[in-house]
């Protein structure tokens, strides 16, 4: 199923790994941030909400 | 204005809590979308496109560094109208969407520059040249840096959107001199634009169509990334406003 990329195969799979990385990583930390930031709010509101 | 109208227009998004109800019932298609794109387009070109009778099977890098190099300068473009729009009208959340774009443009900044540098190690024998497209690149890249930093610099918010915005105007110099250079300068190693209006510029067939397809899942990818980032920071500026009231009335 893998194509033959022949000598240049490092070249092309280096840039797919990299490329993948980057993009996991920027998707993988925009969800881990956006998530601990709403539970945050979520908290806050409902102290201030119970505090009166 | 009748009520109808204000509900319908697009400024109504400037409201944080129409903004975040919108998005939210939007972002699970758009992430849906964005991986069937990317999956598909990224498939098609690896697997099932031949090789380049020039450079061989490192054209297959055309379908990562051509999008990201798009969403790289039109990133900074969106940031520009956001600015534009904050600096007019002072609408929060368009600042807030120009600082969440940010990070976003500078990771596909950076795909574009590490790609082009993987790539033109074989094609050009070596990994970095001078050139005026990947010099206005890596300064574009810089501009990305130091956007993100003056945000984090500042602790008033709007002062920080106000001279963030100013430096996303000065910048966009570079977005536009990162789209034209290879047409200002006639020199360098880089190649002509893949794609153009042109037909007869454009890459052959057989990889435009995967290429199109690549591109649209980065588009996507971009907007899905924007519109959550945005709600995120929407939060986080409504958390220090609560915070401050906390303290007040302490």
């Amino acid at each position: 199923m893998m194509p033959d990329l022949g000598k240049y195969a490092d070249t092309v799979l280096s840039a797919y790994a990299a490329s993948i990385v980057l993009l996991l990583v920027l998707v993988g930390f925009s969800l881990w941030r956006g998530r601990r930031v709403r539970a945050e709010m979520e908290a806050l509101e409902a102290r201030m909400r119970r505090d009166g | 204005m009748s009520q109808i109208e204000k509900n319908s227009s697009l400024w109504s998004y400037a409201n944080p809590r129409k903004f975040l109800a919108t998005t939210e019932r939007l972002m699970p298609f758009l992430w849906a979308a964005a991986l069937i794109c990317l999956v598909t387009g990224l498939v098609w070109g690896f697997f099932f496109t031949p090789d380049d009778y020039k450079q061989g099977s490192t054209v297959k890098i055309i379908y990562l560094h051509v999008p990201a190099a798009l969403m790289a300068i039109n990133a900074w473009l969106m940031m520009l109208v956001a600015s534009l729009i904050w600096l007019v009208r002072r609408h929060h959340v368009s600042a807030l969407a120009a600082r969440a774009a940010a990070p976003v443009g500078a990771i596909m900044t950076v795909i574009a520059l590490v790609t082009g540098a993987i790539w033109g190690q074989p094609m050009w024998g070596t990994w970095w040249a001078w050139d005026p497209r990947l010099t206005s690149f890596l300064i574009l890249f810089l501009f990305y840096l130091g956007y993100m930093a003056l945000w984090e610099a500042i602790e008033d918010p709007d002062t920080a959107a106000d001279l963030t915005g100013v430096l996303c105007l000065v910048g966009s110099v570079f977005a536009v001199l990162s789209r034209y250079a290879v047409n200002f300068w006639n020199q360098g190693l880089h190649q002509g634009a893949s794609l153009s209006m042109d037909a007869e510029e454009n890459v052959a067939d057989v990889f435009y169509i995967p290429l199109l397809v690549c591109i649209a899942g980065f588009i996507v990818l971009f907007i899905a990334l924007v519109f959550y980032r945005t709600g995120t920071e929407i939060r986080a500026r409504r958390i220090k406003a609560l915070q401050a009231r906390e303290r007040a009335g302490a």
